[in-house]
């Protein structure tokens, strides 16, 4: 049943759920915000932080959208041997090992034109990759357990999946981020 | 409902990270606004995809016309409720980091300045991204494109640029008048 197309309406159907994704997203700005002296020192991190929160969620809504459309044509089973389940999140994950250096690159390319980047290129490059790797394999680890989740509870995934993935794949993004910066830098 | 084509949003995705690379003086001047961030600009995606869905399902339904000028009551009220919707969520966003970061004693800065930040910057791309999702929406579906498939890269791209730019610019506004 659609929502009615008033203020009230809308609001009602709206508010609770853009409140707690709010709550959600603002997890991932006090992870941020707990390494902000090494993102100011580093620009070139900082360029990574919306690129490696949007990439994040692009991959999972991406191979959600494919999972869907499979379930609902009847060509999915949730087997580790299954064809498409397989072969998606394999192609995902080598998507990003192919896309992530290029984007730490170029990261790198633009701080250091406009601002000095502060790191090396092999530094940045290495972030940016093994971020990238460790993301996808959370993003379609995510992708599938909400799938199969909506699956479960006989909700449509097209629904449910692509709001969740998006914004736990932002928080995973931020989280993944932290945890090689720390490591690496 | 996809989100497109996987190059639109990583290569915006950079735009936005280049501008937020160069807002390193305002990141130092208003503590606590990268805290905010990641919130502020979901917080767009969110809003204004639910919008363009929305406007999707009616015009296949044959709710509404598409056409802006004659402004159906109906869809002037949905566009009031995105904005309306999208400036509560922000001033949220900004009262709740405001309390955390107090409560932890990390010296943000003052509650009108992050607020003022959040409900401004909320206000200019509200206002830029329902135009964006109405108009471009309506002229799709007039030459004969499905509009679920314009809404998703259509929000992603200018969502995430046009949400870290206005950001830029009301700091920029609120420390002129004074906050910090």
């Amino acid at each position: 049943m659609p929502t009615e197309w008033s203020f009230r309406a809308i609001t009602r159907a709206l508010l609770p759920v853009l409140t707690v994704l709010t709550l959600v997203e603002l997890g991932s700005g006090f992870v941020l915000g707990s390494f902000e002296a090494t993102l100011l020192r580093y620009p070139a991190l900082l360029v990574l932080v919306p690129v490696t929160i949007g990439t994040a969620g692009n991959l999972g809504s991406v191979l959600a959208a494919r999972l869907s459309t499979a379930f609902h044509l009847g060509t999915l089973s949730f087997s580790p041997t299954d064809d498409t389940l397989a072969g998606n999140a394999v192609a995902t994950v080598g998507l990003t090992l192919t896309v992530f250096p290029v984007v730490g690159a170029g990261a790198w390319g633009l701080t250091a034109l406009t601002a000095g980047s502060g790191l090396g290129l092999p530094t940045v490059v290495l972030v940016a990759t093994a971020s990238g790797a460790v993301l996808s394999v959370l993003a379609v680890a995510v992708t599938i357990v909400a799938t199969y989740a909506a699956y479960r509870f006989e909700l449509d995934p097209d629904d449910i999946v692509i709001p969740v993935v998006t914004n736990v794949c932002d928080v995973l993004g931020v989280l993944v981020l932290f945890g090689v910066v720390r490591i690496v830098v | 409902m996809s989100r497109g084509a996987m190059d639109g949003p990583r290569s915006d995705g950079r735009g936005a990270g280049v501008v937020l690379g160069g807002m390193r003086e305002e990141l130092r001047a208003v503590s606590g606004l990268l805290v905010l961030v990641p919130a502020l600009l979901a917080t767009r995606g969110n809003v204004y995809s639910s919008l363009g869905a929305r406007i999707a399902t009616a015009l296949h339904q044959g709710l509404i016309e598409p056409r802006v000028r004659g402004g159906d009551p109906r869809l002037r009220s949905a566009v009031a409720a995105s904005i309306a919707n999208g400036l509560l969520a922000s001033a949220f966003a900004a009262t709740v980091a405001y309390v955390v970061l107090w409560s932890l004693s990390a010296s943000p800065a003052s509650f009108a300045t992050l607020v003022g930040i959040a409900v401004l910057s909320g206000l200019l791309s509200g206002v830029t991204l329902s135009t964006v999702v109405v108009l471009a929406v309506f002229a799709g579906y007039r030459r004969g494109y499905n509009p679920d498939t314009l809404v998703g890269p259509l929000v992603t791209t200018t969502g995430d640029v046009f949400g870290i730019a206005y950001l830029l610019l009301a700091v920029r506004i609120v420390l002129a008048l004074g906050g910090g």
